[in-house]
Order: structure tokens, then C-alpha cells, then sequence
């Protein structure tokens, strides 16, 4: 069997910065093992701009973003493998991978780096009622369809969520010539980033429709039209809301979903919240060696958190494999907990002893909050308090661990992180 | 001519072919659609009854017990994913034990084998996830779960191998009677939207249109209902919350809601049951969704309902006697009729097929072929291979090195198969019945660009051609850029 | 006095800013929480521009097509008369990164640039 010190799966935004930081901390045998035909993942197909604002102080579209790592991997000469489907990672580390020219073969993986990122969010598991045409797609096949193969969908659109991708192609389709009639959100505020909401929909004259859902889809062979009711507190359409919007097109932006059938597979402990892994301060998983970054560990907002977070995933899967599992006693672990509006925190549990000196931790809310604070506390401790003039589920948050305040609390159990209004 | 030309290319209609191309006889399917397995054979409950449900004495009764007893032989002669896995009826409440003896003494006289009352205890050691109410179950080991498609679609590849001619997207208009010139015999002149064809026998396996049919032709008429039932699908995480099909007791409303594994491994749960007007009405409903939700915790416990991948709707061809409608036409000589096929006509449909061979054979005094070929291999399942045998078969074609649905583990190569074998697949819910590309758990946002792509190199289709499901249901408009390619 | 009320875009923060204006002075620029979000908020007022991004036809390359931007930005009311000479172009591949597709777009002395490889 061959084997390489780290194996990454996924040659995505996640994986590449992965490879870069591992191969920077010395690490020779290095594998990206991608589906795709080419690197660079879902980046590929977002040819809109505003990424790497933080990375790269400019602002790149998605297939310059992806080309910056690129071409770092190229110049690093990392192994990659594309078209090549990774079938199963076992408890122990071996990888099962298959492509059309090597066949189905197992990897031996000293460590491994989980950076599969995430699916979208179908009809079916949203419980939309009416018929089944042509014409329903999720934002995301739609974006690819159009950017990559160069066909488009449907000419008069109704989009159900406004997550960004739904909100990118609310412009993008009407750039190319669809009419987009509405924007129908459930939640009483978009998941989408404000700027999104300017430039996609504002700019076009595209209505949002915060509360509101699709209650029924019509046309047998292809879409038809679908009727848009608003929804009470419970979430359930209101009576005599409905309006009726011919069209041939229905897009679904309503939520990206970790992608983690191999990770499950693999027997790796799960977050039901993020649907991602349980990480500690390395990003390692429970199982020893296998670390996780990117949206399969937990949806992100922005693509420069997702290369951040996976070059420490990398380095911290360097460290593995030159120290061993034993490098660093780990000493206590203590737990993280969110509550009081923080929906979860990655990672979630920190050994002090082995942690940087400064960590950071990040999170999402659960709802809007306007004017409140960020809370953490060591044990009953307040510690951080930070205003924030604006958090919403649609946006990642995060806050700044120092090594020597978690160091000075022996015994310390668990840090909690909370929204107060005071 | 035609000897003999089948109306429908359902589960019915597919079975009737098979038995058929046994004979020197020439015999074709005609379909309103573009594939087979387009109606009520597509959306059910994908059960094979053992058969106790049924008046005794019924045509439903007997072509059950007989149609399960076939199954099993069946489905491996056409490798057809197919399971034993037993069914309970569950009985809730005290007062339902009479009603549970009574369905057991109605299966013991239907001939249904191997029936058993299970007690409280007996039931929950057999089923963990049984209801905390549950008090009694009756036990039918002999109930099954088979794939509907596959059973479809393996059904009418064998009859097309062997000879039985199928045209698609062919739909019936009118039916006229006349006196054939040389033989003197009754003979049907069937005008299409795709010309006429001509048969000595009309056998008319039309699903939620055979009324319409038989009307045509006779004065004795028939009225179907079709009898809408919403489903829900379960993630294959959801898929061993039981191993046994699970019943409610029938009641006046109905026989209630159901929850089955899947012989895919995922968890069903359904139908609701309400009667349409509209034969092509399978839209799901915000109520029979909700019913299912309130309904599916009578029997089980701890459904994980949020694990639903897909809602559908299928329509049951509801006579309204109640009662299969088999045999000729009292008043229409040589049609044929195979009307009222409603549950558990899935469980029937090689009894059906088998009776309707044997009528035609007594009539035409046929003669058996003798190179038919009763067997048939389906498309190769590269994850049932060793590593050394997969490896083998990717050197020998690469396309099943490359996964197009990563959700079921489609390859390229198994998509490439159901397009090009007979009867192949020419959309993309074609390509999903034949090898589930589409049907887990992101239901086709991956893979079906890329399904896409392998149908339009292999058929040559323009991507604004390529259907989701035949006739006007086209994926894309056209082009970006207003460029032709 | 008027006012106009306007979303940040200059950062994932999304400030929401308000701006008075006399006719067409500007009086005040409130809400914001950095110098981007005033500069925004005069040039949405007053010269609103964006970066158009898109695709464009290639012919003979490992894709149909490539994607592509403008390099800076262009007047907002520009939008879709650029689109209409974006729609129009055909390369030929092999197309790189940055490679200039169209030069000075309906005259805004902004280039639209490839922002991918097609081999």
C-alpha cells in the first residue's frame, strides 16, 4: 500500500491552503486527493468578486482566489490527484480512492485532513409541497450550469432563500437575461452578507421577501409557476398570504450542509449543531490525526476564514506527523459552551498546555442581536466583554483566547462564550 | 399488425409483455410516455404484500398470493433488488385484537403462509422501535420489499429482448373495431399521435386511464378514481430505524399509514390516501405531508422525520368496485381488459402477467419459443465487486472509475449501461430509475450537470433537449450568450 | 433635507449609513465605522460604480467558457450596456489569467480581464 504522511481530501480553498501550510512546516509526503477536474473547488464556479479582502487586501473573484493557492501548490509541488473520488477513510487512516486511470486503490495516511466543504440544502428535506417539474434546481447547480457550462436554466426566476448563493445568482441570471421576479426568505432576516443584498438585489429592483415560503409549485413537465405565502412565528404560511408568480424557474438557496459521509464513515464524532466534526484547539477530530477545516468542519461566511482556519489545520497536521500523536502533553481539556444566543463554537474543546498564545474562536448567533455584547467566561469568570453593534446568523463571529489567562486558571473546566445585552 | 399490442407500459403492462414474448406471437407495448414506469408502477409503496388484506376470494386475493409466491424466483431470474423482510400489522389498542384475528383467519383462507399473532413482548423483541402502545401485531413473513423501477424496467427489457417491440411517447386516441378481411376474425385499428397501428388483441394495461380505455370500446363502463398518496423518503441514515414493513391495523378510513425499509436501505413512509380528478395529479400536498408527520409516530416511535430527503405523490388506479377487473371485455371482443390495478397490484403483477399468458395461449393456441431467454442481468453494481474485481472491470472500461452521484456511488460506467441497453434510459429521471444517480441524499444538485453531459455524448441530444422526465420538462433553455454550439 | 439611507458594502460589517444632503451636496455621512464607509457612501450618492463580472464565450479550450471581469470599476448605470459587449466577445483558448478580453468596455477606460485559466 503507499502511503503519504498527509492525506487531504478535498482540493478545494480548504485543502490547498491545508497543503501549503503542511508542506511550509516541512512536511515532504503530502496528497490532495479532488473529485473535481481541476482544483480550486466551488470556487471555480463563483466568478463574482469580494473575496480575499482579508487574505490578500484586494478584492479577487472566486477562480482568482482558488488560482492564488493554486499556484502555490504548483510551486510547492505538492501531489495532487484529480477526477478522483475518495470512497471511504477508515478509523486507522487508510484512504480508499478511485479515478478512471489508477482504479480503486488505498492510501496509507499518517494523518488525514478532512476539507470536503459542504452541499447545498434540497427541496425534498425542505418539505415543499406541490409537483416535481424541471426547472427546480439549487442556486449552486444553477451557478455551475451557468458559469461553467454556459447553458441557463430558465428565463423568469423565483428564488427560495436568500443565502448568498441565492442572492449571486439572483444578479448573476438577470445579467444574462432572466427576469427575477422575488426573493422569498422564511427567516425574518436574509443568511445572505449585506453587501449581497445591495448589489444583487437592491441594484436590480428584486424584491425580498423576508417571512415568507414557498407553499406550492405548479407545471407537470416543466415549471410553471410557484405561490409565495408569508409566515407567522411558528413558521407556518399564513391563510390568504399567497401570491401566485409565473415562472419556469425555481431556485433554492436555503442553507449549505457539511459535507460528511466520509467523516461519519470514518467513525469521527459529530456536532449536531454545525453538522461538522468535534474539533479541539489543533482542529483534530476524535479520532487522533484526522483534523478538519473549511465548511465541512462548519459553514463559513467567508472563503479567507475557511484558508485560515485550513493553514492551521495543516501546520497542526505537520506537527503530527513529525511528533507524533504524544507531541505536547496534552493536560486538561477544557470545554467550550455557547448559549445564550452563540449556536456553537469551533473548536470545542482546548488543552491548554498545547494551545498558541493566542487562539481564536469562532461562532455563529442564532438570531439578529442589535447592540449587545459578546461574552466569554472562564468558568463563572467574565473575562471578554465586546459591544457589537450588529451580529446575525448570516455572519461568522469570533473571539481571541490568550494561552496565558486559560494557563493562569488550574482546574480551569469549561469556557463559555455568551450574548448579553449588557 | 400486431398479434397482440399491450396498452401501457407499467408494472401490469411490462408483465404481460414478458409472459407474452414466451410465445411465437408478435406483440408491442405501446406508452404515452417516454419510459417505462412513468405512472402508478413509480411511486408506491414498493412492497410485495403477502397477500391477507384482500376479501378472500377476490381476483386482488388471489393474484397477490400468487403474485408473492412468484416474486422471489422472479426477481433473481431478472436481478431485481428484491427482500424478504416480513411485515407487521400493529395493533395499538385492546379493542383492535379481533380485527387482528379476523385479518389472520381472512390470510389463513387466502392461503397466505406461515402467518403468526405476536404478543406485546414478542413484537417489541422483533422490532425495538415499535410504538409503546403497541399491544399485538400480526406477522407475515413472507411480505417483501422490491424495487418498483427495476421490477418495471427489468420486466419490459427481458420482453424486448425476446422480441415484444415498444414505442414510446405514443399515446392511444381512439380504438375502432373491424372485421379483419382474410381471417374474418375481430380485429382493432388503434389511432396514436404516432399513426395507426393495428392488433388482433388489445390488452389494456392503462393504469389511471384504463377506464377511459375500456369506455371506449364498451358499454359496460368502468370509473377509476385515481387515489392520490403522498410519501415521504428518509435518508439511508434513517434506514434501519426498522427491519419489517409496518402496518397500521386497516380501519373504516383506510389502511393507514405505513413505514418500510426500502430495499435501497432508506426508510419510507406513506401513502396518505385522498381521491383526485386529475389523472396526472401527483402533486404532494402541505396537508398530506403534515398527515404523514402526525401520522407515522402511531405505530413507530422516535421517527427521525427530519431526515427526509424527498417527498412525492403517486396516484392508485382506484376501481370503483373496489376489484382487479382482469379478462375480456363482455361487449368488446379480443380487448383485454387489466383495469383497477391499485394495491397491491405491484405485489400482482407477475400473476397477472402469468394469467394473461396463459389466456392468450389457450386463445391463439401458441406455441412456445424456443430461444426465450427467461433471464436477465441487470446493470452491474461495481460496489457488490472485490477491490481486485473492480479494479479489473476499470481497467477493462475506466468509465467505472468515475463517480458521477456521490450520493448512492453512481459511476459513469453504470449510467453509460442504462442508456445503452434495451429500452434505455433517455432522460434524467430515466437514468435515476435505472441506477439511483439522483436519488440520495442532495437528490441530483451534484450529479445532474454531469448526467447531462454522459446523455448528450451518448445520444447525441442537445443539452436543451435533454428532459428531466420526457415531453416538455427540458433542463436548460438554451445557451448563454444566445450562442448555438 | 434629504436623507438617504444606505448599506455599507465595503466590508462584511454591512454599516448601515445615513447620508443628508442639500440638492446635490452632501451635509453629513453618519452610521459608518471606518473611512471606507464614508467614501462609500459619497460615491454611491453621488457617482455610483460597480465591478461587472461575467463569462465570456471560448471556443476550442478545455471549457466553453471563461470568466471574466471588469478591472475596475464602472459606472453603475453602465451595467448592462457592458453585458451586451461582454455577451458579444468570442476567444480563442488558451486563455490565462488576467489576459485583457476587452479592451476600454463602452468607453469607461476599464479593461474586462479573464479571471481564470482555459487551457
Amino acid at each position: 500500500m503507499t502511503s503519504y504522511d498527509i492525506v487531504i481530501v478535498g482540493g478545494g480553498p480548504a485543502g490547498l491552503a491545508a497543503a501549503v501550510a503542511a508542506r511550509d512546516a516541512g512536511v515532504e509526503s503530502i496528497l490532495i486527493i479532488e473529485r473535481d477536474k481541476e482544483l480550486g473547488g466551488i470556487l471555480n464556479q463563483c466568478i463574482h468578486n469580494g473575496f480575499g479582502l482579508h487574505t490578500f487586501k484586494e478584492e479577487l473573484t472566486g477562480p482568482e482566489y482558488a488560482y492564488r493557492f493554486e499556484e502555490q501548490v504548483l510551486q510547492r509541488k505538492i501531489e495532487y490527484k484529480l477526477d478522483t473520488m475518495v470512497m471511504d477513510i477508515s478509523h486507522d487512516k487508510v484512504v480508499t480512492a478511485m479515478n478512471r486511470t489508477d482504479g480503486m486503490f488505498q492510501i496509507r495516511a499518517g494523518a488525514v485532513i478532512l476539507a470536503m466543504g459542504c452541499r447545498e440544502r434540497p427541496r425534498g428535506a425542505l418539505n415543499i409541497p406541490g409537483y416535481r417539474p424541471a426547472g427546480i434546481y439549487s442556486a449552486g447547480t444553477a451557478q455551475r450550469l451557468v458559469n461553467i457550462e454556459g447553458y441557463m436554466p430558465g428565463k423568469e426566476v423565483v428564488i427560495l432563500g436568500s443565502g448568498d448563493i441565492g442572492l449571486i445568482m439572483a444578479r448573476r441570471m438577470t445579467l444574462e437575461g432572466a427576469k427575477v421576479k422575488v426573493v422569498a426568505e422564511l427567516m425574518p432576516f436574509s443568511g445572505g452578507l449585506k453587501r449581497n443584498i445591495v448589489q444583487c438585489l437592491d441594484d436590480y429592483g428584486i424584491p425580498l421577501k423576508l417571512s415568507h415560503t414557498v407553499v406550492d409549485i405548479e407545471g407537470k413537465e416543466r415549471v410553471k409557476a410557484v405561490t409565495i405565502a408569508e409566515v407567522g412565528p411558528d413558521m407556518k404560511p399564513i391563510a390568504g398570504t399567497e401570491v401566485r408568480y409565473t415562472c419556469d424557474t425555481l431556485l433554492l438557496s436555503t442553507g449549505l450542509i457539511p459535507e460528511n459521509e466520509l467523516s461519519r464513515g470514518c467513525g469521527v464524532e459529530m456536532n449536531p449543531v454545525t453538522s461538522g466534526p468535534f474539533v479541539n484547539e489543533r482542529l483534530e477530530t476524535s479520532i487522533p490525526g484526522v483534523f478538519a477545516c473549511g465548511n465541512v468542519l462548519h459553514v463559513h461566511d467567508l472563503v479567507d476564514f475557511v484558508s485560515e482556519e485550513a493553514a492551521r489545520a495543516g501546520a497542526n497536521a505537520a506537527r503530527y506527523v513529525q511528533e507524533g500523536e504524544g507531541a505536547g502533553e496534552a493536560g486538561e481539556e477544557v470545554r467550550l459552551v455557547a448559549t445564550d444566543g452563540a449556536r456553537y463554537t469551533v473548536p470545542s474543546t482546548i488543552h491548554v498546555n498545547r494551545m498558541d498564545d493566542l487562539l481564536t474562536v469562532r461562532f455563529r448567533v442564532g438570531a439578529v442581536f442589535k447592540d449587545s455584547y459578546v461574552s466569554v467566561y472562564l468558568d463563572d469568570e467574565r473575562v471578554q466583554h465586546m459591544k457589537k453593534r450588529i451580529m446575525a446568523p448570516g455572519e461568522m463571529e469570533q473571539v481571541i483566547l490568550q494561552k496565558k489567562q486559560l494557563a493562569a486558571r488550574p482546574g480551569l473546566k469549561t469556557v463559555t462564550i455568551k450574548i448579553e445585552a449588557q | 399488425m400486431y398479434d397482440v399490442i399491450i396498452i401501457g407500459a407499467g408494472v401490469t403492462g411490462a408483465a404481460a409483455a414478458r409472459e407474452l414474448s414466451r410465445y411465437k406471437l408478435s406483440v408491442c407495448v405501446l406508452e404515452k410516455e417516454e419510459d417505462v414506469c412513468c405512472g402508478t408502477s413509480k411511486a408506491n409503496s414498493a412492497i410485495v404484500h403477502a397477500g391477507f388484506d384482500a376479501e378472500t376470494g377476490t381476483l386482488k386475493a388471489r393474484f397477490n398470493v400468487r403474485g408473492s409466491e412468484m416474486m422471489e424466483e422472479l426477481a433473481r431470474d431478472l436481478d431485481i433488488p428484491y427482500k424478504r423482510n416480513g411485515a407487521m400489522v400493529v395493533c395499538i389498542d385492546e379493542s383492535g385484537k379481533d380485527g387482528l384475528r379476523e385479518l389472520y383467519e381472512r390470510g389463513v383462507a387466502n392461503g397466505v403462509k406461515d402467518l403468526r399473532i405476536l404478543d406485546r413482548q414478542e413484537c417489541l423483541a422483533m422490532e425495538p422501535n415499535l410504538s409503546e402502545n403497541v399491544v399485538a401485531a400480526l406477522y407475515a413473513p413472507t411480505s417483501a420489499i422490491i424495487c418498483p423501477f427495476m421490477l418495471n424496467i427489468a420486466l419490459a427489457e427481458n420482453a424486448n429482448v425476446n422480441g415484444v417491440d415498444f414505442f414510446f411517447n405514443t399515446k392511444v386516441e381512439a380504438l375502432t373495431p373491424f372485421t379483419c378481411e382474410k381471417c374474418g376474425e375481430p380485429v382493432w385499428k388503434i389511432r396514436t399521435n404516432n399513426g395507426e397501428y393495428r392488433a388482433r388483441y388489445v390488452i389494456n394495461a392503462a393504469g389511471v386511464y384504463a377506464d377511459v380505455l375500456h369506455n371506449m370500446v364498451s358499454e359496460k363502463k368502468i370509473r377509476i378514481t385515481p387515489r392520490r398518496g403522498d410519501y415521504c423518503l428518509l435518508d439511508k441514515t434513517a434506514g434501519g430505524h426498522v427491519s419489517h414493513t409496518i402496518f397500521a391495523q386497516p380501519t373504516k378510513m383506510g389502511k393507514g399509514v405505513l413505514v418500510t425499509p426500502t430495499v435501497h436501505g432508506n426508510l419510507l413512509v406513506g401513502p396518505t390516501a385522498v381521491d383526485v380528478e386529475d389523472r396526472e395529479g401527483c402533486n404532494t400536498t402541505a396537508e398530506g405531508i403534515d398527515t404523514l408527520i402526525a401520522r407515522a409516530g402511531d405505530q413507530v416511535r422516535d421517527l427521525p422525520m427530519r431526515q427526509v430527503i424527498t417527498s412525492f405523490a403517486g396516484l392508485r388506479a382506484h376501481e370503483e368496485g373496489g376489484e382487479f377487473i382482469i379478462g375480456e371485455a363482455e361487449d368488446a371482443p379480443h380487448f383485454i381488459d387489466c383495469a383497477g390495478i391499485e394495491s397491491p397490484g405491484l405485489s400482482s403483477c407477475p400473476a397477472i402477467g402469468e394469467y394473461i399468458g396463459a389466456m392468450m395461449k389457450e386463445k391463439l393456441g401458441l406455441e412456445e419459443k424456443e430461444d426465450w431467454v427467461g433471464t436477465r442481468k441487470g446493470i452491474l453494481d461495481p460496489s457488490a465487486l472485490s477491490l481486485e474485481e473492480r479494479n479489473e472491470l476499470i481497467k477493462k472500461n475506466p468509465a467505472y472509475g468515475r463517480i458521477i452521484c456521490r450520493c448512492e456511488s453512481v459511476t459513469e460506467g453504470e449510467i453509460i449501461d442504462a442508456i445503452r441497453r434495451p429500452l434505455g434510459a433517455r432522460s434524467l429521471d430515466g437514468v435515476k430509475r435505472r441506477t439511483r444517480a439522483g436519488m440520495g441524499r442532495c437528490q441530483a444538485g451534484f450529479c445532474s450537470p454531469r448526467t447531462m453531459e454522459i446523455i448528450n455524448r451518448e445520444l447525441g441530444l442537445p443539452y436543451e433537449e435533454i428532459t428531466k422526465h420526457g415531453r416538455a420538462s427540458r433542463l436548460v433553455i438554451g445557451r448563454t450568450k444566445g450562442v448555438e454550439e | 433635507m434629504e436623507k438617504r439611507n444606505l448599506t455599507c458594502i465595503g466590508c462584511p460589517m454591512g454599516c448601515q449609513i445615513t447620508v443628508e444632503m442639500d440638492g446635490e451636496k452632501i451635509v453629513s455621512v453618519t452610521g459608518n465605522t471606518c473611512p471606507i464607509g464614508d467614501k462609500y457612501a459619497r460615491q454611491e450618492v453621488t457617482k455610483p460604480e460597480r465591478t461587472v463580472t461575467s463569462t465570456v464565450v471560448v471556443r476550442g479550450g478545455s471549457g466553453p467558457r471563461v470568466s471574466v471581469k471588469t478591472k475596475g470599476n464602472i459606472p453603475k448605470s453602465m451595467i448592462f450596456q457592458c453585458m451586451e459587449e461582454i455577451d458579444r466577445v468570442r476567444v480563442e483558448a488558451p486563455v490565462r489569467i488576467g489576459d485583457v478580453i476587452v479592451k476600454n468596455v463602452c468607453g469607461t477606460g476599464v479593461d474586462v480581464v479573464a479571471t481564470r485559466n482555459i487551457d
